[in-house]
């Protein structure tokens, strides 16, 4: 049966502008789907009922003087565990940060709170942020909700599947290479990667700083573009954020897609891609040209390389944000007597960081060490500007470009945790927009043959998030899925 | 062929202590990574500048303007451990030679 957190944020706003439920029924029916099913899905790390109710109450009480709403308002949300909270424990999903809680709210938080949204809780990711399959989590397993043996994908899995299940009507996640994206995609939910700057990553806890972008993961793209009209613009306290004011994306969202010029990317659809997968994202592409879009294929020949400078710049600048965990103001300090700082140091970081972080500590610090930074890193760099100068040239032919999200749809958990290589393979697609800080979009586009769900991914030029969401929105108004997960049956 | 690590050396660099066992296992896919990681140098010609932002910004200033800061309990209260207004931590001085 549908409820109340079923509803997508535009609806769930509209009945509450139209006084026909309140915040605290809205809230109610989502910790009631939270409570009734998280022990089987595991979304959340933290929850916040006490907190979600006091809020929901005073908007409840705000909203009787027949003050305006903003579209935010009243939604229950949730957040990746990679957000500081003023006041509620923020832990990346790591030892490290087990107990910490953080004296200040980050940006993304800050503005949706301002607006009225109602926070629900703190969900469960890969280990700062670093993997594809929630499996890299200090404290647990999420399940995807479509089938709780197959991983929700990650690094945002939490917050895809918690958006999937109705745990929250919206949450926010991050994107260094796909991390909302290839969740949404593995969950059935819309991700959005913004314009890397578009959204202040003032209080998003550090992972590879040139390349992490706040990202939205939602039930519909109208909820997408709601978010990114609360989320953006301009933050003093972000040097990388972009000048500008919040816009409104939600204007000109059902203009269709006649005459939009969407290029297919070949080499996005070659080996490795699942035949479910590929038809799926087929079926979508002739589904955009029948409502008017000119299709035509595209290439982007240096893709095969992003893999390989994202596994140098990623870890680098990991490395270096990461030595930040020295156990001395915050955070986890080893237990018992130390000779000495720099012993304590050592202690600290090998007992608070799981094996994929070490992995990317190493490696990144290897990287970066002398005589091999010229070889890695800064060969890598240059990749990264053969691969802008490929989406330069296809853009000037292409207003969207057109894949799949992943090359695969949700695999069963302990699939790939033995085979790091194998694990990076599942953000292939999406890591070239991070390096080339263009928005990206996963919109549902069918199912596979095992009932799974696929995306397909929209890429545009920077700022150009207008023409990806209205081109998402035109393609979910023609397939009607109507997704529901087997879990609410 | 994969790439040959000291990995004793880089752990003393990252600062994180290893068991054996994660000694070993951290060799062999490291080697393997990079050696995946290693095909940019296929591509990467001297002539092309190197990208370390894709959205380049440069003095990026505010005013200087003195904002309230966060009072001395809140900004000790993860601390992990503390004597009076400072975080104590474990001596940081070499001892004898």
């Amino acid at each position: 049966m549908t409820e109340l957190c079923d509803l997508s944020g535009a609806a769930l706003s509209a009945k509450l502008a139209g006084g026909e439920v309140s915040a605290v029924e809205i809230l109610e029916s989502s910790l009631g789907r939270a409570d009734a099913i998280d022990d089987r899905v595991g979304a959340f790390l933290t929850r916040t009922p006490e907190l979600a109710h006091e809020r929901a109450e005073e908007l409840d009480v705000y909203r009787a003087t027949g003050a305006p709403l903003s579209p935010v308002a009243g939604i229950p949300t949730a957040l990746k565990d990679v957000f500081t909270t003023n006041g509620v424990r923020t832990t990346c999903a790591s030892r490290i940060l087990e107990n910490y809680v953080p004296p200040y709210d980050s940006t993304a938080w800050a503005r949706l709170s301002g607006d009225g949204a109602v926070l629900v809780g703190k969900t469960n990711c890969d280990e700062f942020a670093m993997g594809s399959s929630n499996e890299n989590s200090a404290f647990g397993l999420v399940h995807n909700p479509w089938d709780p043996t197959r991983v929700p994908g990650g690094s945002s899995g939490g917050s895809a599947a918690a958006v999937a299940a109705g745990e929250a009507v919206w949450a926010l996640g991050t994107d260094t290479g796909g991390s909302v994206r290839q969740p949404a995609s593995l969950c059935g939910v819309v991700g959005l990667k913004p314009t890397y700057g578009l959204i202040s990553r003032f209080g998003l806890i550090a992972f590879a700083s040139s390349l992490d972008t706040v990202g939205t993961l939602t039930r519909s793209v109208r909820d997408a573009a709601t978010l990114l009209s609360a989320l953006g613009g301009k933050d003093p306290r972000d040097a990388t954020s972009l000048d500008g004011d919040r816009l409104d994306y939600t204007e000109g969202l059902e203009d269709g897609v006649s005459g939009l010029r969407v290029g297919v990317v070949a080499e996005a659809s070659g080996e490795g891609v699942e035949p479910g997968v590929r038809t799926a994202v087929e079926a979508a592409v002739e589904r955009l040209a029948a409502l008017g879009a000119e299709v035509a294929e595209a290439h982007l020949p240096h893709a095969e390389y992003a893999l390989s400078a994202y596994y140098l710049i990623a870890p680098s600048e990991c490395s270096s944000n990461l030595a930040r965990y020295d156990g001395v103001r915050y955070g986890l300090r080893a237990g018992g007597t130390h000779a000495d700082s720099v012993a304590m140091m050592f202690e600290t970081r090998g007992q608070g960081f799981g094996p994929e972080v070490k992995r990317r500590v190493m490696l990144g610090t290897y990287a970066l060490s002398a005589g091999y930074y010229e070889a890695y890193y800064g060969q890598a760099q240059k990749v990264r500007t053969l691969i802008i100068r490929d989406y330069e040239a296809a853009f000037e032919r292409f207003d969207v470009l057109a894949s799949p999200t992943s090359p695969t749809t949700a695999f069963p958990i302990g699939a790939k945790v033995d085979d790091p290589m194998a694990m990076y393979l599942n953000d292939i697609f999406t890591i070239p927009a991070n390096l080339s800080g263009m928005p990206a979009v996963s919109v549902p586009c069918g199912m596979d043959d095992q009932g799974l769900p696929v995306g397909l991914q929209l890429t545009a030029p920077v700022l150009g998030e207008r023409t990806i969401l209205r081109a998402a929105s035109a393609l979910e108004a023609d397939l009607g899925l109507g997704l529901r997960p087997p879990i609410l049956a | 062929m994969p790439v040959d690590i000291d990995i004793e050396h880089v752990a003393r660099l990252a600062r994180i202590q290893l068991t054996d066992d994660e000694k070993a296992r951290l060799k062999v896919e490291l080697g393997v990574i990079l050696e995946h990681a290693a095909r940019v140098g296929e591509v990467a010609a001297d002539h092309i500048t190197p990208t370390a932002y894709a959205i380049p910004r440069a003095n990026v200033l505010r005013e200087d303007v003195p904002e309230p800061c966060l009072p001395v309990e809140e900004a000790l209260r993860n601390a992990p451990d503390r004597e009076g207004d400072r975080v104590k931590v474990p001596r940081i001085t070499e001892i004898g030679s």
